[in-house]
């Protein structure tokens, strides 16, 4: 129980670092403000969530403490942290950062226009 | 350009009872673990600027009505009251007591007047943090 509980809470660990790596790999290599933000607030979530998770199966499997912080903690982050990304990606959007060459689509500004127009008529 | 912020006020209204509740924990279980008054009103204070940062500071004042200056003057009075108690039956100053006692629902509990010391620094932390924060964005 105690050992399976401690290889459970390693796998857990390791992942959410290695979703971190990959968060810090996506922030480095993407090209604009919106490709590496959605690597900021996904992966990292992930990431912490796992180890958060994998902390809290350590703690409760080799030493039967139940900290339900930790849990509360899982619960805060998955909340929280894609409400944060999207509020900077629309802050980013309203003053105006471009979107990289490569994008060849922008629905929300013809979606505008159209809101612009229906307003002025 | 009509705003909608729909999303961070949804969120807002969710993750302001769970910071609250958190703060309140931290504030009592501050004798036997890490915690007290001044990170529990600190961690309340930041409850309320989320509020005011969702919606506004006439949004804000409407849920919690209360001067916040009242707030740090009663603290004072609270904590000066707990150190000046002992002094008034002949003890020395800020001499604090604790007892046990048998609760209906939570059980035995030890009852310790550094509680209601710490009631007044979570008052007094509120009312500084806010009253600042307050007048810092009022003045246009």
């Amino acid at each position: 129980m105690i050992e399976i509980s401690k290889i459970i809470a390693a796998i857990f660990i390791l992942l959410g670092a290695f979703l971190s790596m990959v968060t810090a790999f996506g922030l480095i290599r993407l090209p604009d403000i919106y490709t590496r933000n959605h690597a900021a607030s996904k992966s990292a979530t992930l990431g912490i969530m796992s180890i958060l998770l994998g902390t809290f199966i350590y703690f409760y499997g080799a030493h039967g403490h139940f900290n339900s912080r930790v849990l509360l903690g899982i619960f805060f982050i998955f909340f929280t942290a894609p409400v944060s990304g999207h509020l900077i990606s629309r802050a980013a959007y309203n003053t105006g950062v471009k979107v990289c060459g490569q994008t060849c689509r922008d629905d929300l500004k013809t979606a505008r226009e159209r809101a612009a127009k229906k307003a002025r008529d | 350009m009509k705003t909608n912020d729909i999303i961070l006020q949804t969120a807002t209204k969710v993750a302001v009872f769970i910071i609250i509740m958190f703060a309140v924990r931290l504030f009592f279980s501050g004798h036997y673990f890490a915690g007290g008054g001044f990170v529990g009103g600190l961690i309340t204070s930041a409850a309320i600027v989320l509020i005011m940062i969702a919606f506004d500071l006439k949004t804000a004042k409407k849920i919690v009505p209360i001067n916040y200056r009242y707030l740090i003057g009663s603290g004072l009075l609270v904590s000066s009251f707990t150190g000046l108690f002992p002094v008034l039956i002949g003890k020395p100053f800020l001499t604090h007591f604790y007892s046990y006692y048998q609760l209906p629902i939570i059980g035995k509990t030890s009852l310790h007047t550094a509680t209601l010391f710490d009631l007044g620094v979570y008052l007094v932390v509120v009312g500084v943090t806010m009253t600042i924060i307050q007048s810092i964005g009022e003045s246009e």
